[in-house]
């Protein structure tokens, strides 16, 4: 019986390794001759309506004028999150050239992974990068000093109100005070207490390691005048701005005009919250279902909105290493963030391009578009999220110790803030 | 050279007597060594290195680091809750299954009318996906949902979903509920081997429809049990989707959170893979010696 066993174990390895052989034989790391090929490629849209709209055109008009280096493109296949599918893409060996939804916490990792090309080998990569999107391109450097990513366009967040709702709460709809903390909590007191709406703002309390771009980090940016989460390897948030900003989302929390459970669905355009901290991608989804209104992020004593920072929320595009024709590839990147399509893009998604100065090259249509003309000035003024090691691990300790002591009130916030930022300096450094 | 009588003895000896036999279980075992058994080899060679996940070609250095990733995944305080938060939802989870579904089946089994429906209606949950019918527990235990609107002022503060007290206990009970249909199943069909004349006996005993169940149904079907009891043991330590939808991620706090769903935050989302694996290693001897324990306990006689 045992040797019977053992025989079948026998065959059953040999079956598998010969399985594992032949398909292991397949693609190898791109070399240097990939990086001049031309030809066709693929790329990937995110599944937003109008970025397809505008990818679509884009893709067709590349392709009227290159038909020996045709793009076909597609929406990211479905997953959990777009970065899970991208880093299953690259394990596999199966990514397209470009993905133009490449989220920055992400590019750490799959650079790590060996999933990205350095755009700095193109000729003129770092330059083009660089004088399109003027100062700002340095956020998007990786710790080696390269560019994995282009940075492509942001979604400024700021704070959208209702303005029917703040006129039952009894509060001028056409200027809420809403600059100050102590005036963002009396506003919000007064929304709540009137009945106006079940809660001021419904930030998302989930543990997701991405919900404290929103609440905390924008107002943050705001706070510290423009500070990184991460600076020169180190933390920066355990700071009296720091702990303001804390502070402030504690007692929107305890004196419930912040709801603690997650809300199924879009808490604004239900009419649920009469506030939002959202980026201009979001104009259309209100469009005919809200009354809205626009201001920057509050800040402690109050700032001029000309002074105010907040989180870009951008997403970028990358080469992916599994790409062959990365002479193409990086064609078409330069292709499709020129002049006219990034104006393009502005046009058809209202989602505001990294490049210096939006507001005066685009200015007629802006003119044209007063709801998207705020954004476009909050352009200038945007965090990112550091390009540091370890990105994600660290924004899921900082959303641990935040729900923790923030949103549940379990711990102080001010030694949470403290102890986070140790443990957060110490994963930045760990490779 | 040897005599190809001997030769054949060796054959037989190594493929039995029938060598058909062997290619005809051969595409099994291979789907067992691929799917199951390569998997688990690779997670632990994982968990005993330097490993991340990177594209193909990629030469990276994949270190032996002994017990780090180990250390690494047990000192950390999310991984510890996670592991009290599951042993606390087993505690619930699987006594609640064995008596819920041996009482429930018993009663199916003497209904008369109705059968069919009620059998329907216990599965419909466990083939419905988690999913779809987490939306209605949603509905259900949300600050303004249907349970707290009939509870009125008895209404828990915080909320079932959001107080970190009773977040696992709902989603035990939500899984409870979920699986009971198959559970019921098992135990129908072991209820069938319980012979007739067993409760003819107790009757002119004089035993009472409590007595008798207790002393003819329960260890009638105890095999059974041991049956749900391990596969109750396995599901329940597996516990994935409901965290992750029920619970957002876990929440409140990390009250909900179980060592599958931190190994998602650290394998696929936050790129350490090896600490993952190292957790799924601890997760697969905790389910054995715990399996172990319950066949010690309930198969002693």
């Amino acid at each position: 019986m045992k040797k019977k066993i053992y025989a079948a174990a026998v065959i059953t390895l040999a079956m598998a390794t010969t399985a594992a052989c032949s398909s292991s034989g397949g693609t190898s790391a791109s070399g240097g001759s990939a990086l001049t090929a031309h030809g066709p490629i693929k790329v990937w849209l995110s599944n937003n309506p109008e970025e397809i709209t505008w990818g679509n055109a884009m893709v067709k008009a590349w392709n009227a004028a290159h038909p020996k280096e045709l793009v076909s493109a597609q929406q990211i296949p479905a997953g959990k999150t777009s970065e899970e599918v991208i880093g299953a893409a690259i394990t596999a060996g199966n990514a397209p050239c470009l993905v133009y939804n490449t989220s920055p916490s992400a590019v750490p990792g799959f650079q790590k992974m060996g999933g990205l090309v350095a755009l700095d080998s193109f000729p003129g990569g770092a330059a083009y990068i660089q004088a399109r999107s003027g100062a700002a391109a340095n956020q998007y450097k990786s710790p080696d000093g390269k560019f994995y990513q282009l940075p492509w366009k942001s979604n400024p967040v700021m704070i959208f109100y209702n303005k029917d709702m703040m006129k039952k709460a009894g509060i001028n709809p056409s200027a809420p005070p809403l600059a100050t903390y102590a005036d963002f909590l009396a506003t919000s007191k007064k929304i709540v207490a009137s009945g106006a709406a079940q809660a001021a703002i419904w930030p998302a309390p989930t543990s997701e390691f991405f919900q404290s771009w929103y609440d905390f980090y924008s107002l943050y940016a705001a706070e510290s005048g423009g500070k990184q989460l991460i600076e020169n390897g180190k933390a920066t948030f355990d700071s009296p701005a720091g702990q303001d900003v804390a502070n402030f989302w504690r007692t929107m929390y305890a004196d419930k005009l912040a709801p603690q459970e997650a809300y199924t669905g879009d808490s604004f355009a239900d009419q649920k919250a009469a506030m939002a901290i959202v980026g201009p991608w979001a104009i259309p989804v209100y469009a005919g279902k809200v009354n809205w209104g626009v201001v920057p992020v509050p800040t402690s004593a109050g700032m001029p909105a000309s002074a105010i920072h907040t989180f870009s929320d951008a997403k970028n595009v990358a080469i992916y290493s599994a790409c062959k024709n990365q002479g193409t590839a990086w064609d078409v990147l330069k292709f499709s963030t020129s002049q006219a399509q990034d104006g393009a893009l502005l046009n058809t998604t209202g989602q505001m391009p990294l490049r210096a100065n939006v507001a005066t090259v685009y200015a007629s249509y802006l003119a044209a578009h007063p709801s998207y003309k705020t954004f476009a000035d909050q352009a200038a003024r945007t965090v990112e999220v550091p390009d540091v090691n370890n990105s994600i691990a660290i924004w899921q300790a900082f959303r641990d110790s935040y729900s923790s002591s923030v949103i549940f009130g379990k711990t102080p916030v001010n030694s949470s803030l403290t102890s986070t930022a140790a443990k957060v300096t110490t994963l930045a450094g760990q490779p | 050279m040897a005599p190809p009588k001997r030769r054949s003895r060796r054959l037989t000896t190594l493929f039995g007597r029938q060598p058909l036999g062997m290619a005809l279980a051969a595409p099994y075992v291979v789907f067992l060594a691929l799917v199951f058994a390569y998997p688990l080899g690779l997670a632990v060679y994982m968990s005993f290195h330097r490993y991340f996940f990177t594209a193909p070609g990629v030469q990276v250095a994949r270190p032996f680091v002994g017990l780090d990733n180990y250390k690494a995944a047990l000192s950390d305080p999310a991984v510890q809750r996670s592991f009290l938060n599951v042993i606390e939802f087993l505690v619930i989870n699987v006594p609640l299954t064995v008596v819920l579904s041996l009482v429930l089946a018993s009663s199916l089994n003497s209904a008369v009318r109705g059968r069919t429906f009620l059998r329907v209606a216990y599965y419909v949950p466990y083939v419905t996906a988690s999913v779809a019918v987490v939306a209605v527990w949603l509905f259900l235990f949300s600050s303004d949902g249907m349970v707290n609107q009939v509870l009125g002022p008895l209404a828990p503060s915080p909320s079932w979903l959001v107080n970190s007290t009773l977040a696992m206990p709902v989603i035990a009970i939500f899984v409870t509920w979920k699986q009971l249909g198959f559970f019921i199943l098992l135990y129908l069909a072991a209820l069938q081997n319980v012979p007739k004349e067993l409760y003819e006996a107790a009757s002119v005993d004089g035993a009472g429809k409590f007595r008798s169940f207790m002393s003819v149904t329960v260890p009638g079907v105890r095999p059974a049990t041991t049956l749900v009891v391990i596969l109750a043991t396995i599901t329940g330590a597996n516990l994935f989707t409901e965290p992750y939808l029920l619970t957002n991620g876990g929440g409140p706090d990390g009250a909900s959170s179980s060592p599958v769903f931190v190994m998602y935050q650290k394998g696929i989302e936050q790129g350490a893979p090896d600490v993952a694996a190292a957790i799924g290693v601890i997760l697969v001897i905790g389910v054995l010696v715990i399996s172990l324990i319950n066949r010690l306990l309930l198969e002693r006689d």
